[in-house]
């Protein structure tokens, strides 16, 4: 009846995660019972839950991703703790087989859960107010896209209370990943969550790419896209493109291990290194994936914050579609030594080399438009320059390991964990948290504080090289990665500087909760009344902050490269604003609760395959089938704002930005 | 508009050049199948992945079976005609469709269903008779990579078959209003896509296994 599901799954007897699955519990329950007690449910149903609207779907990206950071820390500082305990003759708190747990469910979540969604809340908030236009072009798969994605998350966490997690590393790479060696559901859970999750993420990239493609305001033509849409094109080609690699790499571990396929295993024919290739295939445009949109955001801050237009503008555009394409050609260097042979490494050590000479010029337009300007040391101009020292190091160990001899020497040791963080956290983390307090003010109508925010940089900063220099030179000494023990005492001083770099970053991501308290608690003193807060150049600072569900009265027209920084100028110099538009009704398209129950059924259908509950799964499969159907005979698609709405909405915002405009053309 | 003002670029009215996208958002006409196509690439790259690991196993047999002792090229050209006539058929329905003639398009998509069952039934047929031969996807990685593959596509067909169901239905009971014209548009998209996959199966699978 329940498969292979019973009450020994629940970890009783397990003090550390039995508790840790408790607290988290209670913090569900506490949380969703205060939602109750302010009466907040239906407006979380209705506003945010079943809403297409792109922002608000962004930003519920962005909470799932900050709720799965603090997850995936917790399992980082208890790596790092363990490695500065269990040394020499001491065993530390965690066994190997838990301990294989945390840094496997650290990386598949910091990945997955994290990076991903952050990045693609970013794009959802800011694509289409950048392009001028109202909405996504699919706006209820968007909502779609987001729940499944939440469904995989969930059943990440669901592995820590019932049953475990892989124990194989955030790949899973096989054999070691095939019934033989890895019996239980930690496997299982991982491969069904990437898989739903993955349903998701496809999604996401038809929609955004068709959004660059095919709507924007008019005028606005490639050329004249801000650099953040088109780093989010090159990125969500690159996910339509790799996203079905993974699928396919997963569903076949999936067959090896549900129906006894011989793909990866052993015997039978199978071949393991075929797993290695798709899997990096998708793994390594992957890394792209999410640190073009960081050089997005980074192109953002260090033209408004210098006060000039971008350095380059057409050759940032040409190196992030040099790189979306060159991503694809540099998988094999993640296993040199596979035994491909001289040639082949050679080629793709020489590729991954060349993605160097677009992320240098990169680097160049963003020192260059900061040479000259007016730069304002505010938050995200710290992360900027933080991440310009930061990444520049970690790209140079990248170049290191691109060549095949020297990969050869420190392949899976902790030198490649050093570097992979060292990028992954200097480039997209900084990105996204420059991201976060550059675009707060415009989605809640007020700034982040300030002062803290500086604070949290520089936890953040010296936390990182804290924790991660050390390891570059345990990496050089041999020091391989995920060890539970470490044999060698003389490695204690590095492991205990190590540590307090994570302790140093966990103090960030604390103060990162107390900014938000404090911020929304002294918001009054930071409103964002003209809805521009920093002096911007693109599009969204056009609209009011919050801006409204249908985000532009009229769409604006385009002219020039810098959409509304043109506009902004041309009405300080006539100090008038341009002629009141024509406005009409706005069609806007209606609430649906489709991707939560969709979402709820492909999360049902998960656990059941997880737990080998054929029964559960097909029901699972029937409701989600069935919730399609229903919606797909809807017949009303879309809502219509009245006129006298969005005329009275766009003349509250004119009378504003008159206001603004007055004081403006006084001090200059 | 005046010209004049079009001339010194204060307006849009298709004169000031900035290449694409001078004229605003597409419409759902166009925004719909685009994204719909896009989503076929992504299935595209996904059947890719599953070519690449057919070629890698094709002679991974471990001792069992080859692609020679298997397959049956008249039974195959049964089940490509089949399929290929099913996509024909499909193109009259959308013709039809556009005219609003009910009682054709139902019959076209129902002869679409019926053709495409037909593909299906063949290749259950194909299946369950390698099973019982010992020839099953756990024989060997060549055979794992086999059923994957086609088996692959023909859940494509079979979610296809229950997609095209459902829209005869709901043909039925709403008629021809244009969002669910443009739902058969993707339809026919995702139905013909199915035939290129089929070829690239028909000729890598059975046509190159088949060579003496």
């Amino acid at each position: 009846m329940f498969g292979k599901l019973s009450w020994d799954a629940i970890p009783f007897h397990d003090p550390i995660p039995f508790i840790t699955s408790m607290v988290m519990l209670l913090a569900i329950a506490a949380v969703a019972f205060w939602v109750w007690r302010r009466g907040w449910w239906p407006y979380l149903w209705t506003e945010y839950i079943t809403s297409t609207d792109h922002k608000r779907i962004g930003i519920m990206y962005i909470v799932m991703a900050l709720v799965m950071l603090v997850r995936g820390f917790a399992d980082a500082i208890m790596m790092r703790a363990q490695q500065s305990l269990a040394i020499g003759a001491s065993q530390g708190f965690l066994p190997p087989e838990h301990y294989n747990q945390i840094f496997s469910a650290h990386g598949t979540i910091m990945i997955f859960f994290v990076a991903m969604p952050f990045v693609i809340g970013f794009m959802n908030f800011v694509v289409p107010l950048q392009l001028g236009v109202r909405d996504v072009a699919f706006p209820t798969m968007n909502n779609v896209s987001f729940w499944l994605s939440a469904s995989g998350a969930l059943l990440i966490n669901l592995s820590l209370f019932i049953g475990e997690f892989a124990r194989t590393g955030w790949l899973g790479f096989p054999p070691l990943s095939e019934k033989e060696f890895s019996p239980g559901v930690g496997v299982d859970y991982y491969l069904v969550a990437l898989q739903i999750s993955g349903v998701g993420t496809v999604l996401t990239a038809v929609n955004f790419v068709t959004t660059i493609l095919k709507i924007r305001a008019p005028g606005m033509s490639y050329l004249r896209m801000p650099v953040f849409c088109w780093t989010a094109l090159a990125s969500n080609l690159i996910m339509l493109a790799a996203f079905p690699v993974l699928t396919v790499a997963l569903a076949q571990l999936m067959l090896d291990r549900y129906l006894g396929f011989h793909f990866f295993t052993n015997d039978g024919g199978g071949n393991s290194m075929l797993y290695m290739n798709l899997i990096w295939i998708w793994g390594h445009p992957e890394v792209y994936i999410l640190v073009l949109p960081a050089f997005g955001i980074y192109s953002e801050v260090a033209a408004t914050f210098s006060g000039k237009p971008l350095f380059g503008y057409r050759s940032m555009v040409f190196a992030t579609m040099v790189i979306c394409i060159v991503s694809y050609c540099v998988w094999l260097h993640h296993f040199f030594t596979m035994g491909a042979g001289a040639d082949i490494n050679a080629v793709f050590g020489i590729a991954s080399m060349i993605i160097g000479i677009p992320t240098g010029v990169k680097i160049y337009n963003w020192l260059f438009t900061m040479y000259g300007g007016r730069v304002r040391f505010t938050v995200p101009v710290h992360y900027l320059i933080g991440f310009m020292l930061t990444f520049v190091i970690g790209g140079l160990t990248g170049v290191l390991l691109a060549i095949p001899p020297v990969d050869f020497v420190v392949h899976n040791s902790l030198f490649l964990v050093a570097h992979f963080h060292q990028v992954i956290i200097g480039g997209v983390v900084f990105a996204l948290m420059a991201g976060y307090t550059y675009w707060f003010p415009k989605a809640f109508g007020f700034t982040l504080d300030e002062r803290l925010g500086k604070i949290i940089f520089w936890c953040w900063f010296i936390g990182f090289h804290l924790a991660f220099m050390p390891l570059y030179v345990l990496g050089f000494w041999g020091a391989t990665r995920r060890l539970q023990h470490i044999p060698d005492p003389t490695w204690a001083p590095w492991l205990h500087v190590a540590f307090v770099g994570a302790a140093i970053i966990g103090l960030g991501i604390v103060l990162t909760v107390v900014q938000l308290l404090y911020s929304i608690r002294t918001r009054d003193q930071r409103r964002d009344v003209t809805g521009d807060p920093w002096d911007g150049r693109t599009l969204e600072w056009l609209t009011l902050s919050p801006p409204p569900h249908y985000n532009f009265a009229v769409l604006p027209d385009v002219h020039g490269e810098e959409a509304y920084w043109t506009r902004k100028q041309t009405a300080i110099k006539q100090d008038q604003l341009i002629e009141e538009p024509d406005y009409q009704p706005i069609e806007m398209p209606v609430n649906t609760p489709t991707g939560v129950i969709v979402a709820f059924f492909a999360a049902v259908c998960g656990f059941a395959i997880i737990w080998y509950i054929w029964w559960l799964a097909i029901l699972g499969l029937i409701g989600a089938f069935a919730i399609f159907v229903w919606y797909a005979w809807r017949d009303e698609n879309e809502h219509i704002i009245p006129v006298e709405e969005v005329r009275a909405n766009a003349r509250e915002r004119r009378r504003i930005r008159m206001e603004h405009l007055h004081s403006l053309s006084q001090s200059t | 508009m005046t010209t004049e003002a079009a001339t010194i670029g204060l307006t849009h009215g298709g004169s000031e050049d900035t290449g694409l996208g001078h004229r605003g958002p597409e419409s759902k006409s166009i925004v719909v199948p685009y994204g719909f196509w896009l989503f076929v690439l992504s299935d595209m790259v996904l059947f890719s992945a599953l070519f690449a690991s057919y070629a890698t196993l094709v002679h991974a047999t471990d001792g069992g079976p080859t692609t020679n002792q298997l397959f049956d090229r008249n039974l195959v050209a049964v089940e490509t005609i089949a399929l290929l006539v099913s996509s024909f058929v499909c193109g009259l329905a959308m013709i039809t469709a556009k005219r609003a003639n009910m009682m054709w398009t139902q019959a076209w998509l129902l002869l679409t269903g019926l053709l495409g069952a037909v593909f299906l039934f063949i290749e259950l047929y194909e299946f369950t008779k390698m099973v019982a031969e010992g020839a099953g996807p756990q024989r060997s990685a060549f055979l794992s990579a086999f059923f994957t593959l086609v088996g692959c596509h023909g859940a494509h067909v079979t979610a296809g078959l229950l997609w095209l169901g459902t829209m005869m239905a709901q043909i039925w009971a709403k008629g021809f209003q244009q969002h669910i014209i443009r739902r058969l548009l993707c339809f026919s998209i995702f139905w013909h896509a199915l035939d290129i996959i089929w070829v690239a199966i028909f000729t890598i699978v059975y046509l190159i296994g088949t060579l003496p």
